[in-house]
């Protein structure tokens, strides 16, 4: 547990500089009350019925019932609401019954329809020194506009066979701000043997600039920990014409010898891609990737005879639907 | 004087082609007509029977599944007259649910054609009767108000001749519907908005574009960037998947209307679009607006006018010279365009414009208008704040909840106007430097004097929200699908409603069942009557309202997928509490 609460730290502590600058905006957007304050109708923010000409009985369930500035300034009072009405005035008409279903559609279709989506992020040969490679990265989503259910993956392999590592997460996303979901659930391993469980809870959204983000952090069912952090940033060079550079840090919260993770700054890896969208779902694309791990991570790679740095050439291609 | 009249033997040939595959049109869409008159293919009477079907609808080489009323796309023209009665028999032939609503019509609200609101649809194999009385006269239009039908060609246009005489006098007259279409199911549409808020845009800014000294400075980009707005969203669905339509043709089939040099002739334009708002215009010819929203207005002569999704307008044309004119209908992001022609002679082809340069997006646009200043706060200017224009000290309030208390935070209002202007004298999105005359809402003054003109006893602001990148849409930061609760007015009283756009791309909001006057002057005796307003991005707009007609009403943006991602309310108008 309390390697989950200091992993939690870390990635809050990664995380922070992103989401402390998002929000910054919105904290300093307080700092211009003074300027409201300035105004003879200024609405103090904590009661939206100040600084009007007519006192309005507060409605809280009237949405509408708290004016503010600064519109129609110009002496029509705020006046009181009728109440909302508990009747339907078509039932009077048409089988209530009848109506209820219309209008339970009528409600969905406003707003409550499911959407989803499918997306292989990367699909990619690893041409590098050595056996080459393959890769996948992808995600999807099905769900409303705050509750969705996604999953991902990630994985990479030899071409002659060996498949390095496999992971799927299945996770619970929820929108917590314009731009930012909070995403928890569980993650299993296939490969690296031997297999891992882990818990996660992390953030990802779009950062400002554009940067997509990501942030998680992992508890394993063996009591390991490490955080993982992924920003990407969509480059246009013309309409179809993407340069797409990435980069993945992940950071482990102590020694995993079985899985060859040494504690501390364990792998950074960075890419550079570029693609054509022959259609917004599809894109072939090559590029370049390069990954490091440092440390004992890297120690362990050595022990286990591979290089602690590895680049390639990468072509693939990114589709979804 | 004579002009050599261009007869365009290949134009003839594609359109010909085309046409065989579109199938059928109605009279009065059917190119080289004469114009509206008495006519096999217009439904008139008391008794009018439409049949909701489906066919297959093709132009400019896209064609695919479309809806359709008595075998058409655009449907039948409907001309009634003003203190008929009429029962229209609706039969549904599809394998869904469908429905009509009578836009603009003032009818019992059983009878106004929104599902779960207003009555419960058209089940499939079932026939709905609508019956009511023709209170009003003017350019009206029909379409469905289920399952994104609209967006399948099931619109079509009403004519209603007044019970005296008319004051628009014209010797010739012509349906001008705009629309948009697309080959791709609307809900296809709406799921690649949901996936990528910007799918249907390739008129971004680019680094090739930055090199080449086109749109905004670096440093405008990264303030943008910083904020996560795009300038250039300016339409979510655009020409790369929509044909622009007049009546139904594209600018391949020119759909053609005749005139004989002299005639004043009336064209009633109606903008049946999903999702196009359009500049229209004819080049060489200036147009007198003499109607909006089946409303009269004082004739007032323009060059250009931005015409929002379910409004309509009525101009006088007097075309002198027997030559063809191009009836240009542009796509308000310019991703695209459709020529009509209005000529002597069919096969006349009238010269197809250049696209004009795609518009960028303002700060006035995200309701940072300086000049606002003055309007929203009482003409105090706070003198504390950095005289200097730096946009980091705009960015700072793109989203200020003290700008809002009454709209909830949350994922689905990334943007609230600090400091929206009233903008009912702008000139629209993109036509703000063009060099001829162009329409603005201040323009438009009422012929017949308004019958209420009381001073609104209170008043209600609506905020309209959004989050693009999301591709939630809302009022007041709210959908319908939250379980918002209904806007309530009591019967006859007098409201005055401000329409705060809090998203940088303009909303043409209606409201079922009513007209309202539209707040463009300080005489409320002229000031327009509409059921319609489009919202210039980050501005607001200020209407009267009686609440006079007894019921529930659909209220709502008419970017149809707006509606549908629950930019939407239900109104209730009932008795007041005194008298119920």
């Amino acid at each position: 547990m309390k390697r989950l609460l200091a992993a939690a730290a870390l990635l809050v502590g990664i995380a922070t500089p992103a989401i402390a600058q998002d929000h910054g905006q919105m904290d300093h957007s307080v700092h211009q009350m003074p300027q409201a304050e300035a105004a003879p109708t200024a609405a103090e923010p904590v009661d939206p019925h100040a600084g009007h000409s007519v006192p309005a009985p507060a409605e809280p369930v009237n949405p509408h019932a708290g004016h503010t500035m600064p519109a129609s300034d110009d002496g029509v009072p705020k006046g009181v609401a009728p109440p909302v009405p508990t009747d339907r005035a078509a039932e009077a008409f048409y089988d209530p019954a009848t109506m209820a279903r219309a209008r339970a559609a009528m409600l969905k279709e406003s707003g409550g329809m499911t959407f989803s989506k499918l997306m292989l992020d990367r699909l990619e040969y690893r041409a590098q020194k050595g056996a080459d490679g393959y890769a996948w990265e992808g995600e999807g989503w099905i769900g409303g506009d705050i509750n969705r259910l996604a999953i991902k993956s990630e994985g990479e392999g030899d071409v002659d066979g060996l498949l390095e590592s496999a992971e799927l997460q299945a996770l619970y996303s929820r929108a917590i701000d314009p731009w930012w979901n909070l995403v928890a659930g569980v993650r299993q391993d296939f490969r690296p043997q031997p297999q891992r469980t882990y818990a996660t809870i992390g953030i990802e959204g779009l950062a400002p600039y554009w940067f997509e983000l990501e942030a998680q952090a992992f508890l394993s069912d063996k009591g390991d920990a490490h955080v993982r952090v992924e920003g990407s940033y969509d480059q246009r060079i013309t309409q179809r014409l993407v340069l797409q550079p990435a980069a993945e840090v992940n950071i482990a919260a102590q020694d995993v010898p079985e899985l060859g993770i040494g504690s501390g700054l364990s792998t950074i890896e960075l890419g550079l891609r570029l693609r054509y969208e022959l259609a917004r779902e599809f894109a072939p694309y090559v590029g370049v990737h390069w990954e490091r791990s440092f440390g004992d991570t890297a120690r362990y790679a050595r022990a286990a005879g591979e290089g602690a740095s590895a680049t390639s050439l990468v072509m693939g291609i990114r589709f979804w639907f | 004087m004579t002009t050599p009249i261009a007869l365009d033997r290949r134009t003839l040939i594609k359109s010909a082609a085309a046409l065989s595959l579109a199938g059928a049109f109605p009279a009065w869409a059917q190119s080289g007509t004469p114009g509206l008159r008495p006519a096999p293919g217009v439904l008139s009477g008391d008794r009018i029977a439409l049949t909701v079907g489906e066919s297959h609808f093709g132009t400019g080489g896209r064609s695919a599944h479309a809806i359709t009323i008595n075998g058409t796309v655009p449907a039948p023209l409907i001309r009634l007259k003003e203190g008929q009665r009429v029962q229209l028999a609706v039969t549904n032939s599809l394998k869904e649910d469908t429905s009509i609503h009578w836009h603009g019509l003032i009818v019992p609200f059983q009878m106004d054609g929104v599902p779960g609101v207003s009555f419960p649809g058209i089940r499939p194999g079932e026939t709905f009767t609508y019956d009511f009385p023709i209170r009003q006269s003017g350019t009206y239009w029909y379409h469905s108000h289920s399952g994104m039908q609209e967006a399948m060609g099931h619109y079509g246009p009403i004519v209603i001749d007044p019970a005296g005489v008319d004051p628009v006098q014209a010797t010739r007259e012509h349906v001008i519907v705009l629309a948009d279409w697309s080959p791709v199911h609307p809900h296809v549409l709406l799921k690649r908005l949901k996936q990528m808020g910007g799918y249907h845009n390739f008129q971004r800014q680019t680094l090739a574009g930055l090199l080449a000294g086109k749109d905004q400075p670096l440093r405008d980009r990264m303030d943008w960037g910083k904020m996560r707005m795009d300038p250039t969203d300016i339409s979510d669905v655009t020409g790369s998947t929509y044909s622009f339509l007049i009546n139904g043709h594209g600018t391949p089939e020119n759909w053609t209307g005749l005139f004989t040099p002299g005639e004043r002739v009336r064209l009633r334009i109606i903008n049946a679009s999903a999702m196009t708002n359009f500049n229209v215009r004819l080049p060489g010819l200036p147009m007198t607006v003499v109607q909006c929203d089946g409303q009269h207005v004082q004739p007032v002569e323009t060059d250009e006018f931005q015409i929002g999704i379910a409004e309509t307008y009525d101009v006088i044309v007097q075309p002198t010279e027997a030559k063809a004119y191009g009836l240009i209908a542009e796509a308000i992001d310019r991703s695209g365009q459709v020529r009509a022609t209005l000529a002597p002679q069919i096969g006349m082809v009238a010269p197809i414009p250049d696209l004009r340069q795609r518009p960028l997006l303002t700060m006035k646009d995200m309701g940072m208008d300086m000049a606002g200043m003055d309007m929203g706060q009482g003409g105090v200017i706070d003198l504390s704040q950095p005289a200097n224009d730096s946009m980091s000290g705009h960015s700072m309030k793109m989203l200020d909840p003290s700008a809002a208390p009454e709209v909830p935070m949350g994922p689905g209002v990334a943007t609230l106007s600090s400091m929206p202007a009233d903008r009912t004298a702008d000139r629209p999105t993109g036509l703000e430097d063009v060099d001829h005359r162009v329409l603005t809402y201040a323009d438009l003054r009422s012929l017949e004097p308004n019958q209420d003109i009381r001073t609104p006893t209170r008043s209600l602001d609506i905020h309209l929200t959004a989050n693009m990148e999301r591709y939630m849409w809302s009022f007041d930061g709210v959908k319908l699908s939250d379980g918002a609760d209904p806007i309530a007015f009591r019967h006859n009283e007098r409201v005055r409603i401000t329409l705060i756009n809090d998203t940088m791309m303009p909303h043409p909001i209606h409201i079922h069942g009513h007209f309202f006057q539209l707040l463009t002057g300080d005489d409320p005796t002229h000031n327009p009557r509409k059921h319609t307003v489009n919202v210039l991005p980050g501005g607001k707009i200020s209407f009267d309202l009686t609440a006079d007609a007894l019921g529930d009403w659909a209220f709502h943006c008419h970017m149809l997928m707006h509606m549908h991602t629950g930019m939407m309310r239900v109104v209730t108008v009932r008795p007041a509490e005194d008298a119920a």
